[in-house]
């Protein structure tokens, strides 16, 4: 069961912001390094960058994981902006639709050990990232 | 947030502080090409020392910073990129290709002044 648990809601690039900061200090207080918090507060960054993109408005939602041996952080990403058609396609570096540099999600993919998206067109995207703490 | 920019001599230092938004990136893009228009300077010192994240926007817009000055005949030299930062920017495949970095304000000049020479 996740101790905590940090909704921010996107909306602007001010939310980016507020959501990577939280997300940093939430992994900082897991007992993430400061270079492993970086890379969370990266991840999370570009998710919050991609709902104010693609999708206009969103959510974040910061939490612990509790494993038997490890702890972690997850990140879930969720908007119900106009989905992503294809997802292997976007998954693929280089590869956007809005004229960004389209290295988001496979960039994410590389900053956090597990990822997941649920994705379909007309309704939304859900991305959910973990990072265990080594 | 806006970003102070300094003059010194031909070269104009903007230092980031934590925590810029999109919108304050932008505004730092056009200060900075108007700027260096308006002082007639040679080259631009942008540091990020304080920066804890680098994403994908903020890295487009620096390259378009140092390109954009560039075609204006002037240098872009970036400094204070964060070890942290700079592992994170790898994973995530930012490179800042075709821009200049330095490790910090000091070399930054040192770059600066090493290529006004060679431009004379």
């Amino acid at each position: 069961m996740a101790r905590v648990e940090i909704l921010v809601t996107i909306s602007s690039d001010q939310d980016i912001v507020v959501a990577r900061q939280k997300g940093r200090s939430l992994a900082l207080e897991l007992g993430f390094s400061s270079g492993d918090a970086t890379l969370i507060a990266t991840a999370i960054s570009e998710l919050a960058r991609n709902i104010v993109s693609y999708a206009g408005s969103g959510q974040i939602a910061l939490k612990d994981v509790q494993g038997s041996t490890r702890v972690g952080i997850t990140v879930a990403a969720s908007d119900n902006g106009p989905g992503i058609p294809n997802v292997s396609q976007a998954l693929r570096d280089g590869f956007s639709t809005s004229g960004s540099l389209g290295l988001g999600l496979p960039g994410v993919r590389r900053l956090m050990d597990e990822f997941e998206i649920v994705s379909k067109p007309g309704q939304g995207t859900n991305v959910v990232v973990k990072k265990w703490r080594p | 947030m806006e970003v102070p920019i300094l003059k010194q001599g031909a070269v104009l230092i903007a230092t980031f502080q934590a925590a810029l938004s999109d919108a304050d990136l932008n505004h730092l893009r056009s200060a900075l090409v108007q700027q260096v228009v308006r002082f007639r300077s040679r080259g631009v010192i942008v540091d990020v020392t304080a920066m804890d994240v680098m994403d994908s926007f903020a890295s487009r817009t620096l390259r378009e910073i140092a390109h954009m000055i560039r075609l204006r005949g002037a240098e872009t030299v970036i400094v204070g990129i964060q070890p942290e930062v700079a592992f994170a920017m790898v994973q995530l495949g930012l490179t800042l290709e075709g821009v200049a970095t330095a490790l910090d304000l000091e070399e930054g000049l040192a770059y600066l002044n090493q290529k006004f020479k060679t431009m004379k």
